[in-house]
């Protein structure tokens, strides 16, 4: 007769040949039958945060910077409500996690239990898909076909919900099946067509743009060279959005910066006015396309996504290719090397006048501010963080607002998976337990998450955390005491009715870091600013860095709301644009 | 244009919505039509009627008809959302007037009323396939299977002749000839 084992021991077992080393979690009384088993499984480090939304945000943070899922595990009721919103946010930017969350008995189930919540019925919103698991019989094969779901096609969150009474019982434990049964979801079937038809579109381009996604990240390391392959064979330029970021090396001259609400002048105009938009892994999302009537009017339009619901959902294409950006972009470059064999036609001279004009638009300068000896421009705080930490493989989470785009802007990326950042969720409080992951992944690496300090007083207590596993992360808090994209937007939108924007009383970040047991760095001064950087990357531990910044600095350029590409705010340096009164004012 | 003091798009001009005939084929397992339900209610999609019961034992498959509406953008990504959810096998969809395709509804009127106003009833449905499940000396319970259109009208036209409950399925659909859908 085979051996038996115990729910909670199929668990671990799971995890092990599913190669997890690291699980993200927070005990309680209906997973203790798990936390028990821990002990038995050294191959398994479990890192114990102080919520379980910085959990959920330190596995995000582990799996985009590793490519592997996340693994988080939690109690139920409010173990498992904590969680919906780090799940939320990996849906929404699709980062592949596995959420086991732990449940009443079954026979509780239903009847208002001490820590009872619909788990499944909460979640099921905001996670690929979830499992209640009543059969102790049906857990090993749940389990691994969540990390198949997880991981397989367009990644996301999963959620497996296993009862306290299953996490006791007994039953065969069954290895994964490699066989897999796709239920009719392969997402990789492009035809040699579509690709000759591609690029035939290339070659007939003469105001071409690439603008990529954060697909190329998730597609692993080789979609990035892939990528790089693609746009030297072809001389296009290349923007990106904000999850995008690494895939194409930021400091590279066919890199035109983000593009967006707040990306660069010629990246949105390159955007407006091209003849052939191709869109990598990307999603047209509402913050990249600015008015949908008006969106890159005259231009023929190729998307290439691995989620077939991505294509035409905002955004009418030409020509879709549904299938991984690997694949994809390893079969462009393929086929534009072997015709170019046949007749060694290249389009780079099609494509010199516009070129010409994309150089006119950067001209503009458009992330210039005005700097200050006086006080610390945060745009300037960033670029400083960069020059200094460029020579070093750094990784950088964030948290979301100004500090954000700014981090975007000014600081390049060069590799993919550095850059991690909640775009489509916008949390708040992402960055620090993000960087925690980071840093659980990459213990020998530099990790800074670039924060505001409304943003990080959301999950602080994950320092908590940092400093129990020794994680010497990074916290450069750009301070100006205000949630700064609030205030911006209050003040061009609102007639600068600052309504509840401002943070009366924040916390004495230096006494706090004090108090958590790391060090704590506060400048205020430009002049001193590079030596109080320095000492914050030589430290070996983590730091709280309160840069006190410009309170009243902006985030340009900006596209204001229902409007094109080609209609943006310039900063305070463009003289024609410094206006917005009057008329342009309801333009905003 | 209009004014605008949000950072969001202002919608734009839509397309004419249709009616569309969803059929899904999915696993028979718990929650599954809460999964089906809940991307329509939570995507802002509309549900007409929704017929659901299991139609293979041996595999487990259900089959969900829903009826909807939406412009053809809409559509299509009803039915790719749908393709996404995990326990969904097979996606069809037509229009509404798509000669290709039966499309019924099964309904039971309770009449209460002397004999001739239920012969009244009967004889008004008479073209579809009337069926008196229940009688008594004061009222019958009669089935009829029809178009969701004809039976609104029966409904309304039955109201004077004694109709006190209508119970009805929501529309179930199957292709003619012997190709099936997909």
């Amino acid at each position: 007769m085979p051996k038996l084992f115990t729910g909670a021991e199929i668990v671990f077992k799971c995890l092990e040949d599913q190669k997890v080393e690291h699980i993200f979690g927070y005990p309680g009384g209906a997973v203790l039958p798990i936390y028990d088993e821990l002990k038995n499984h050294p191959s398994i480090k479990h890192i114990l945060v102080r919520h379980e939304q910085g959990a959920g945000h330190a596995a995000e943070g582990y799996a985009r910077s590793s490519g592997k899922p996340g693994v988080v595990l939690v109690t139920s009721g409010p173990g498992a409500t904590n969680v919906v919103t780090a799940l939320t946010d990996a849906y929404m930017d699709s980062v592949p996690l596995v959420c086991i969350s732990g449940q009443v008995p079954t026979h509780l189930i239903g009847t208002d239990a001490f820590q009872e919540c619909d788990t499944t019925g909460i979640t099921r919103p905001c996670t690929k898909h979830n499992w209640l698991v009543k059969d102790i019989n049906n857990l090993s094969k749940v389990m691994h076909e969540a990390f198949r779901v997880a991981t397989t096609g367009r990644p996301g969150p999963v959620l497996i919900d296993i009862p306290k009474d299953v996490q006791f019982a007994k039953a065969k434990y069954k290895k994964p099946n490699n066989e897999k049964k796709l239920n009719g979801k392969s997402h990789n079937k492009f035809s040699q067509d579509q690709i000759d038809e591609l690029v035939k579109l290339l070659s007939k381009a003469k105001k071409p743009i690439i603008y990529s996604g954060g697909g190329v990240i998730n597609s692993g390391p080789k979609a990035s060279q892939a990528l790089r392959e693609f746009v030297d064979l072809t001389g296009f330029p290349i923007t990106s959005t904000l999850q995008g970021l690494g895939a194409y090396p930021g400091d590279d001259s066919q890199f035109l910066g983000m593009l967006g609400m707040h990306g660069t002048y010629e990246a949105n105009n390159a955007m407006h006015d091209c003849d052939l938009l191709i869109n990598i892994g990307a999603r047209f999302d509402d913050r990249i396309t600015g008015k949908i009537d008006e969106f890159s009017p005259n231009s023929k339009k190729v998307h290439i996504d691995i989620d077939p619901s991505s294509i035409n959902k905002i955004i009418k294409v030409d020509l879709a290719v549904v299938g991984d950006v690997t694949s994809v972009i390893s079969k462009i470059n393929k086929t534009i090397i072997k015709n170019k064999n046949g007749h060694s036609k290249s389009n780079k001279s099609n494509i010199a006048k516009w070129w010409e004009q994309i150089e006119k638009w950067r001209e503009k300068n458009s992330l210039n501010f005005v700097n200050s000896d006086e006080n610390i421009k945060p745009q300037h705080a960033v670029k400083r963080l960069y020059e200094l930490t460029k020579n070093k493989d750094t990784y950088v989470t964030t948290e979301v607002g100004q500090h954000q785009m700014w981090a975007a802007q000014h600081y390049k990326f060069n590799k993919p998976n550095r850059w991690m950042t909640s775009g489509g969720l916008g949390t708040m409080g992402y960055g620090l337990p993000a960087a925690v992951g980071v840093q659980i992944a990459h213990p020998e690496k530099l990790v800074i998450d670039i924060a505001g300090e409304a943003s990080v007083l959301m999950t602080m207590q994950e320092m908590s955390t940092a400093v129990q596993y020794n994680l010497p992360i990074k916290i450069f808090i750009l301070n100006n005491q205000y949630m700064g994209m609030v205030r911006q937007w209050q003040e061009l939108l609102h007639e600068k009715n600052y309504s509840e924007s401002y943070s009366e009383a924040l916390p004495d970040f230096m006494k706090m870091a004090e108090a958590y047991g790391c060090k704590g760095i506060k400048a205020d001064n430009p002049s001193d600013l590079d030596n109080k950087i320095q000492e914050m990357i030589d430290y070996n531990g983590p730091v709280i860095f309160d840069c006190h910044v410009d309170p009243n600095e902006n985030c340009f350029p900006m596209i204001p709301s229902g409007k094109p590409h080609n209609q943006m705010i310039l900063g305070p340096n463009d003289k024609e644009d410094n206006k917005i009164k009057g008329k342009g004012k309801a333009l905003v | 244009m209009p004014k605008s003091k949000s950072a969001y798009s202002v919608p734009t001009k839509k397309q004419k919505p249709d009616t569309y005939i969803f059929v899904v084929w999915v696993d028979n397992e718990a929650g599954v039509l809460a999964r089906v339900v809940g991307l329509f209610s939570g995507r802002g999609y509309n549900i007409e009627s929704l017929a659901v019961a299991e139609v293979d034992a041996a595999k487990n498959i259900s089959r969900i008809t829903i009826v909807t509406t939406g412009t053809p953008q809409v559509i299509d990504q009803i039915r790719l959302q749908l393709t996404k959810l995990v326990p969904v096998h097979k996606v069809a969809e037509f229009k509404r007037d798509d000669k290709g395709v039966i499309f019924k509804e099964m309904a039971l009127f309770k009449v209460v009323g002397k004999r001739n106003k239920i012969q009244k009833c009967l004889n008004a449905c008479k073209n579809f396939n009337p069926i008196i499940l229940d009688e008594t000396r004061t009222s019958a319970v009669i089935q009829i299977t029809a178009l969701r259109r004809e039976i609104d009208k029966m409904n309304k036209k039955l109201k004077p002749l004694g109709l006190i409950s209508t119970s009805r399925t929501g529309a179930v659909a199957m292709t003619r000839g012997a190709k099936i859908f997909n």
